[in-house]
């Protein structure tokens, strides 16, 4: 018990004194995700607005694909991508295993369908209070969908948020195409399962406690979003 | 059997000029949602040169009724044409419809307006903006979020919304419903204003006033049939029907 207390002593002062392995752990996870986001988002967003306003054969396929992709599991993705990227696999030529750029696409397929799925559901909903409005003003498809990815920017945020979450809690899938190299792959979470594995609880504990923060931080932002919204009355 | 009624029968009264050419012409009109029949077999011709009333009690089919003009419905069966065309695209461009509940975009007054602008060709957009502002008195307004503002607000901004496309047809579900004497005397002036204009005017109210008012024919309603096509002098002091008799005596009807 003393150990585990010395432990959550050593990791407060690794945060406080801005320890570089540490920093540069948290830097890499962020960018990664931060980029797999963006991949995600520019995709994401115009599909999953597509799939709702828009009608064509095998539309409710594709719904439901989305959905069902929603709970993808991290390992399978991580596969996956592992088979594409591997020197045996059709992306091999590129040699991107093991690669920051191996975990942002491994993070982006795992969150993009949750990007389409939500974004969908997000403008379907608005769309079913717009549809008569947007008809009687013959507003061509591509406006529409413009005017309701804008209309319904607060809650597409929190979708985005929830995506940033999921995939920078993610450690299976960046754990098997990242490889968890030291000062080259080596994410928050998988240096957490690393170092606790190692029994260098300090560490783990402190990049714990920043995904806590960044955690929170998160939800701190949805929260916020929710009330900006509300108060500046545009819902 | 179709009902058909129509202008030209009250014409020989002397009352009226000749009918101009018939930018509405409905045959046959039926619209039916499952086993029900909310319009059956309507026949009607309207001219440019009146603003029409449409009357009735609820459930008559009116605002099914404006849908289907506008193409927002499609009839089950009969046919609809503006100007002789059926209703395209192209036609829908030319026409307005204000809802009774108006939907509107979660922006400020003025780029509600500007979002309808921008999807059509017009050059002279910040002319438009001020007169549909200043039309509907809602300069003081224009940055504000529109679902911030109260109902009458909001129905002005949903009219503004509507004729700043400068529309060659305006169809108007209770425009003024709930709305407070004010507000219900800038709507009006606005309609009026665009009557005068050459603007036809097709409206659905309640508030036989109004009707009379601004209303120079009136189509009532009643189950699914136009039971009454007539001037609107015609309608208030000589209700033909026995529905609209009943239904302007407060009487109610099934």
């Amino acid at each position: 018990m003393q150990d585990f207390a010395h432990s959550f002593v050593l990791a407060g002062d690794l945060i406080a004194s801005g320890d570089e392995d540490l920093t540069e752990i948290v830097g890499l996870s962020l960018r990664v995700t931060a980029s797999a986001l963006g991949i995600s988002a520019l995709i994401g967003l115009p599909f999953g607005a597509i799939l709702a306003v828009s009608r064509f054969p095998g539309r409710t396929a594709v719904t439901v694909l989305a959905n069902a992709l929603m709970g993808l599991p991290p390992v399978v993705v991580g596969l996956v991508v592992y088979m594409l990227l591997s020197n045996a696999g059709p992306l091999g030529p590129l040699q991107l295993l093991y690669t920051p750029t191996a975990m942002i696409i491994a993070q982006a397929v795992l969150i993009t369908p949750i990007i389409i799925a939500l974004t969908r559901q997000v403008i379907a909903d608005l769309n079913a209070e717009y549809a008569d409005t947007f008809h009687s003003l013959v507003v061509p498809w591509h406006t529409a969908i413009g005017a309701l990815l804008w209309d319904a920017r607060f809650s597409l945020i929190t979708v985005l948020l929830a995506g940033f979450g999921r995939a920078v809690a993610e450690v299976g899938a960046v754990m098997i195409v990242g490889g968890n190299i030291n000062h080259v792959t080596r994410m928050m979470t998988t240096a957490i399962a690393l170092e606790t594995s190692r029994g260098d609880l300090a560490l783990a504990l402190a990049l714990g406690m920043v995904l806590l923060l960044i955690a929170l931080a998160v939800n701190g932002a949805v929260a916020l979003l929710r009330g900006t919204e509300r108060s500046s009355a545009h819902a | 059997m179709h009902e058909v009624v129509s202008l030209a029968s009250h014409a020989d009264n002397g009352l009226r000029p000749a009918p101009s050419p018939m930018p509405l012409r409905i045959s046959g009109l039926t619209f039916a949602t499952g086993n029900t029949d909310i319009l059956k077999g309507i026949d009607l011709d309207l001219s440019t040169d009146r603003l029409t009333v449409l009357m009735g009690p609820n459930g008559a089919g009116k605002s099914v009724f404006l849908k289907l003009l506008h193409g927002l419905l499609q009839p089950t069966s009969g046919e609809i044409s503006w100007m002789g065309q059926p209703v395209t695209k192209a036609v829908r461009k030319q026409q307005a419809l204000v809802f009774q509940k108006p939907v509107l975009l979660r922006r400020s007054v003025a780029a509600n307006l500007n979002f309808a602008l921008g999807l059509r060709k017009v050059s002279d957009r910040a002319e438009r903006l001020k007169e549909a502002l200043s039309d509907l008195g809602l300069e003081p307004l224009a940055k504000r979020p529109a679902r911030v503002l109260s109902g009458g607000e909001q129905q002005r901004l949903a009219l503004a919304r509507a004729l700043i496309l400068k529309p060659k047809v305006l169809m108007l579900d209770e425009p003024t419903a709930n709305l407070d004497p004010a507000t219900t005397l800038v709507i009006e002036q606005a309609i009026s204003k665009v009557r005068r204009a050459g603007v036809k005017v097709i409206m659905i109210t309640h508030a036989p006033h109004q009707a009379r008012r601004l209303g120079e024919e009136v189509v009532f309603l009643h189950a699914g049939k136009i039971t009454e096509h007539t001037p609107a002098d015609t309608f208030f002091d000589r209700p033909a029907s026995e529905a609209a008799r009943a239904y302007l005596a407060g009487e109610i009807l099934i």
